[in-house]
């Protein structure tokens, strides 16, 4: 079948097969964020002994639908004072490199659509991208909330991504590989093998830069409904406004993405009788974002200034401590403890 | 080869008019984010020379941290632009002669015995990765001078951090160690009071007192 689909396209071929596997991983990608909404308002319903949405639909199952459908339906309000090109323009570069980042993401050891060898590169310069959708809608709103939300969120993430940068170097000199693909492999052997163990405070520095990389509670200074409204966004409305909330949910599954891939060992079982499998991986990421919301549900929102000592004075410190000790230890006997 | 030089040029041309605008454009948000664009595209020309290390180092220093920081402070600017541009024909002549100078010194360089067009280089094979050979290049062939460059930096970040501190008289830092160990009696002062009061002293109370 794939020689006769190859005939008819001729020599556009690659173009092609190259766009079918974009469709591959984007039109997953989307149900999950939509259903990402849905999980979110069930569990923290739970987790606050209320039931969370169950009327449209078997079990609200249709609630992402019905909610999709509502923003689309709605007007786009561009303010007069605002900037109007640049208004539009930052829902866009907000969405672009939260999908832009997953060409490089392997889902297994073949299932890649882009294996570079500077994958791990290449996603952290798309997710330092990302603060321009935030920074530019938040000044082009010409609206005092939101620039003030656009201020929190660019300074959060500039200083959050030196950390999660460091805590991925201590990853590339254990996996001495920045190609995603060699990271996982390189952590072959089981649970105990996995970087977790021999990186943990990289992993646990990532982690919650993670969670404020993506503007999420407790880190949600960005948004801070009761003091600044809605931040950014509060200008934005119908389907503006839900581009945004892709964006915040699709980096959300890239983040808990990356961390399985490079702390729990991406697709590989972690033990020895059961075979490698993509099922893993996808119960690996599940966990780590149900971690988002769990967080979310436990967590009151932390203060601004907090934000940046934590950031600042106790993340980098730290992961700069162990990137000396893992070199270190890189020199010993005990070298194969961090490989 | 063709595709190749098709991207190329459409590159370069939007790298062209994003620097332009960089100098043109009356709001200085639109410039930084021009600047931003400019990064991009060379960005992409470096993809293009199989650079793939250095390209997307441009885009995560440059364009993620470098310009997010400057549009953080062009943004907060309430620049006037009729200030900016009082006396721009008494400092016109001085601007030409450097802009002349500059081009003539470039065309010196360019046209000149030590910039020999070099040849196309070779292709390389598909398992090359240029980041671990730069990697290796920093670390032996040019340890001493990686090194200084590092000092320099390292000695800029100090300036920079002994320029902007001085301690705040009217500053109202709280040190998070003490935050934290504060005991509630520290805050909170327990008071008996009665719940309910005798209905003759309630009058008693309200009655004004001489």
């Amino acid at each position: 079948m794939m020689e006769s689909l190859q005939t008819l396209f001729g020599s556009s071929w690659p173009v092609v097969w190259t766009l079918a596997k974009i469709v591959a991983i984007v039109l997953p990608l989307m149900i999950a964020i939509a259903y990402l909404t849905l999980a979110e308002r069930k569990v923290i319903g739970y987790m606050q002994v209320r039931i969370g949405p169950n009327r449209v639909g078997y079990f609200g199952l249709l609630q992402p639908l019905a909610d999709g459908i509502k923003l689309l339906m709605k007007e786009i309000i561009v303010p007069t004072a605002s900037n109007k090109g640049l208004f539009l323009l930052g829902p866009v570069l907000a969405i672009a490199p939260a999908f832009a980042a997953w060409a490089v993401v392997p889902f297994d050891a073949t299932l890649v659509l882009a294996d570079i060898d500077a994958g791990l590169l290449y996603i952290l310069a798309m997710t330092s991208v990302a603060v321009y959708g935030v920074i530019i809608a938040g000044w082009a709103s010409n609206s005092k909330y939101a620039f003030l939300g656009s201020l929190r969120s660019a300074a959060q993430i500039v200083s959050y991504e030196i950390a999660m940068g460091f805590a991925l170097v201590g990853v590339l000199m254990s996996a001495n590989s920045l190609n995603l693909g060699k990271i996982v492999t390189a952590q072959a052997g089981g649970f105990w093998h996995w970087y977790w163990l021999p990186l943990f405070p990289l992993f646990i520095v990532y982690f919650i830069s993670a969670v404020a990389e993506t503007n999420r509670a407790p880190f949600d200074v960005a948004e801070g409904e009761s003091e600044i409204v809605a931040g950014f966004h509060v200008e934005y409305s119908g389907m503006a406004f839900a581009v945004f909330f892709l964006a915040e949910y699709a980096n959300i599954w890239l983040v808990c993405m990356l961390a399985a891939l490079m702390f729990l060992g991406g697709w590989l079982s972690p033990v020895p009788f059961l075979p490698d499998s993509i099922l893993w991986l996808f119960l690996k990421v599940g966990f780590l974002v149900f971690c988002f919301l769990w967080f979310r549900a436990t967590f009151p929102r932390y203060r601004y200034d907090q934000i940046m000592r934590l950031g600042w004075k106790v993340f980098i410190p730290i992961t700069l401590v162990w990137i000396i000790v893992v070199g270190a230890m890189m020199q010993t006997p005990w070298a194969y403890l961090f490989h | 080869m063709i595709f190749q030089d098709f991207v190329f040029y459409t590159l370069a041309a939007i790298l062209l008019i994003a620097g332009l605008r960089v100098i043109t454009a009356r709001n200085p948000v639109h410039a930084a984010l021009f600047l931003v664009l400019a990064f991009f595209t060379a960005a992409g020309i470096w993809l293009l020379l199989e650079a793939e290390f250095l390209a997307i180092a441009l885009v995560l220093v440059y364009v993620g941290a470098v310009m997010v920081l400057f549009l953080f402070v062009v943004m907060m600017l309430d620049i006037n632009l009729d200030r900016l541009r009082e006396g721009f024909w008494s400092y016109l002549p001085v601007a030409a002669v450097v802009g002349v100078l500059m081009a003539v010194e470039m065309a010196l360089v360019l046209s000149g015995r030590y910039f020999i067009e070099a040849a196309a280089p070779v292709a390389k094979p598909a398992g090359y990765s240029n980041t671990a050979e730069l990697g290796r290049v920093l670390y032996t062939d040019y340890l001493l001078p990686f090194e200084l460059a590092a000092v320099l930096l390292l000695v800029a970040i100090v300036a920079a951090i002994a320029l902007t501190l001085r301690e705040r008289k009217d500053s109202k830092f709280i040190d998070p160690a003490a935050q934290v160990q504060v005991k509630r009696n520290d805050r909170v002062r327990m008071v008996s009071m009665p719940s309910y009061t005798e209905p003759e002293a309630e009058q008693a109370q309200q009655e004004p007192k001489p």
